[in-house]
């Protein structure tokens, strides 16, 4: 159990150093890359949130990017600091979100999926038509990149380290609440809401929640995305955002702490990759790749690593079961 | 003695069937009250309409001498009214040990508390003594998923007494579990009820089991209350060996 414990410290440890030690040589363009999955990673372990531990299906996920995005956009370049975008798109994906929860509590599963299918349109429609505020389709460009206690990010590298060092803090806040007694109650509503209704679990409050912090995460990232690619227009965060991130999600492992990590590598980093060796097939392989898995394992990558470690941990259980079968019978 | 729990005159209908017509009865502080009945007679509905899954169409149902009617079961559990279910209702992925520890931590503290607090809710030991008390030991660190049906059934018992309440209501908590287990299972009943003073009502359709458990039984057919009395009233009385328990 601890020589576990010790060797999943060790990976953390030369993982974490990995990601920022590895990078200082890369080009602007890796380091693109590499930015563009922190920030994917944190709206996608929102929704692992709310899909994955709290059971409710959400396609709008990328429209909370968007609303993150553009508050961010529209705000630094009237000249606002980063920060205080952030603490209004934290407030306005909380609010937005929590109401966004309220079908929830109607209808389940893929009805859901369409009510928010809706308002993801519903999104995509107000940052292209309301011109006044969002610019419509020739969007808002030269967002700045914000000066983190006085050190500017308008290099590719810092500007990574502040993504990698928001997705570190957003990684320990989401460990800290699914270890906490909400994350019981978020896999309690996903795994059997009537039972959880009757030991005393508010349902309601715990759907709304899983919602509204799922969302926070959206537009967290977004408030990332904007000064990453430092022009914004409708087109990113349409359905498409939605589905991607929900594919990262449960091609990752949904419900696992690490699956949105592993997802958002394989959306935003594997076609990358591919590109280079497949040229113009990169995409087809890409989406057979995604369609093997899934039929190989249908609970993601760590379902793979999880089935794995259960069936070790059955069969050493079943050989102290045998060994003490067998002491009782000699002791007979 | 006081009652625990008033029913008065409670009807449930679906459409043109009524499940529960007019059922009236009292509970007394501390004694064990078995339901039973043929399939169908309502005893399920009527469980849900006093715990509020379902909203009784007419009829009141007091908690402690308070209407609880229309409640929602979350409210009700927090008032100490706890409840298992006819078919397993524990949470597979979540171990032995958390599916107790979530069954008692909505019972203190806010939400924020809970947010800020420790991950266990302070609720390990107490999680740890129901696991002792009901003989689940070694499967403390198990998935629920992975217990088999009896087991499953005594932790699924395990967590209606998590929230320490004042009235639990069993649907058939002996269907599927083998005689041995059936054997604790009365023991634990029967230990709690006395050392806590819960009151129980038990749906169960293992005569030997409510008939040795319980203090009074309650004959249901067809939505009305048949009879209510000692057992060994009940099982002399005509009418019911004629509904129910046969020749």
């Amino acid at each position: 159990m601890t020589s576990g414990k010790y060797l999943r410290l060790a990976i953390g440890v030369v993982a974490i150093a990995g990601l920022i030690v590895v990078p200082i040589n890369f080009n602007r363009y890796g380091l693109f890359i590499l930015s563009q999955w922190a920030v994917m990673t944190i709206a996608a372990m929102g929704l692992n949130l709310t899909l994955g531990y709290a059971g409710q299906v959400s396609l709008a996920q990328g429209a909370f990017v968007g609303i993150g995005a553009y508050t961010a956009a529209i705000l630094t370049t009237l000249g606002w600091p980063l920060i205080a975008a952030l603490a209004l798109a934290i407030l306005l994906c909380f609010a937005v979100g929590w109401m966004l929860g309220y079908p929830a509590l109607r209808v389940q599963h893929h009805y859901l999926a369409f009510v928010t299918l809706a308002f993801s349109t519903l999104m995509f429609l107000v940052f292209r038509n309301e011109s006044w505020l969002t610019n419509g389709i020739y969007g808002i460009s030269n967002i700045p990149r914000p000066h983190v206690f006085g050190f500017a990010t308008n290099k590719p590298l810092p500007f990574y380290y502040l993504c990698l060092a928001s997705l570190g803090i957003v990684s320990a806040a989401m460990w800290w609440l699914i270890r906490s007694p909400w994350g019981r109650a978020f896999t309690a509503l996903r795994e059997n809401p009537l039972r959880a209704l009757s030991l005393g679990v508010d349902t309601r409050r715990y759907t709304l929640m899983a919602f509204a912090l799922g969302s926070v995460l959206g537009g967290v990232s977004g408030v990332l995305y904007a000064p990453l690619t430092q022009y914004i227009d409708p087109v990113p965060f349409n359905l498409s955002l939605s589905l991607d991130l929900l594919m990262m999600v449960i091609v990752g492992g949904a419900g696992f702490f690490l699956g949105p990590f592993l997802g958002a590598m394989i959306s935003v980093l594997l076609p990358e990759w591919l590109r280079d060796y497949t040229h113009d097939y990169y995409l087809m392989v890409y989406a057979i790749a995604v369609i093997g898995l899934l039929i190989y394992s249908p609970t993601g990558i760590l379902g793979i690593l999880d089935r794995y470690l259960t069936a070790r941990r059955t069969k050493a259980a079943s050989a102290l079961r045998a060994a003490a079968q067998s002491r009782l019978e000699t002791a007979q | 003695m006081t009652a625990v729990l008033e029913v008065r005159d409670v009807r449930k209908s679906f459409g043109g069937i009524t499940a529960v017509d007019g059922v009236s009865f009292d509970v007394r502080e501390g004694e064990i009250l078995g339901l039973i009945g043929p399939n169908g007679c309502g005893k399920s509905t009527l469980f849900n309409c006093i715990l509020g899954q379902l909203t009784p169409s007419a009829g009141e149902v007091r908690i402690d001498g308070r209407a609880v009617t229309g409640l929602r079961p979350s409210q009700l559990n927090r008032l100490g009214v706890s409840r298992t279910f006819q078919l397993l209702q524990v949470f597979p992925k979540l171990s032995v040990r958390d599916n107790l520890i979530l069954a008692g931590q909505e019972h203190q503290g806010s939400m924020l508390s809970r947010l800020f607090g420790p991950s266990d809710a302070g609720l390990t030991d107490a999680a740890e003594r129901m696991i002792g008390f009901f003989k689940l030991d070694h499967l403390a660190g198990e998935p629920a998923g992975g217990l088999s049906y009896g087991q499953q059934k005594l932790l699924d018992a395990a967590m209606a007494f998590m929230g320490g309440p004042r009235l639990v209501l069993l649907d058939e908590p002996a269907g599927g579990v083998n005689p041995t287990m059936l054997g604790d299972l009365k023991d634990r009943l029967t230990a709690i009820n006395r050392e806590r003073q819960a009151t129980f009502v038990v749906i169960e359709h293992n005569m030997e089991f409510v008939m040795s458990l319980c203090s009074r039984v309650m004959v249901m057919a067809e939505g009305k209350v048949l009879a209510i009395g000692p057992p060994d009233e009940i099982r002399a009385n005509p009418a019911v060996i004629e509904a129910y328990l046969g020749h």
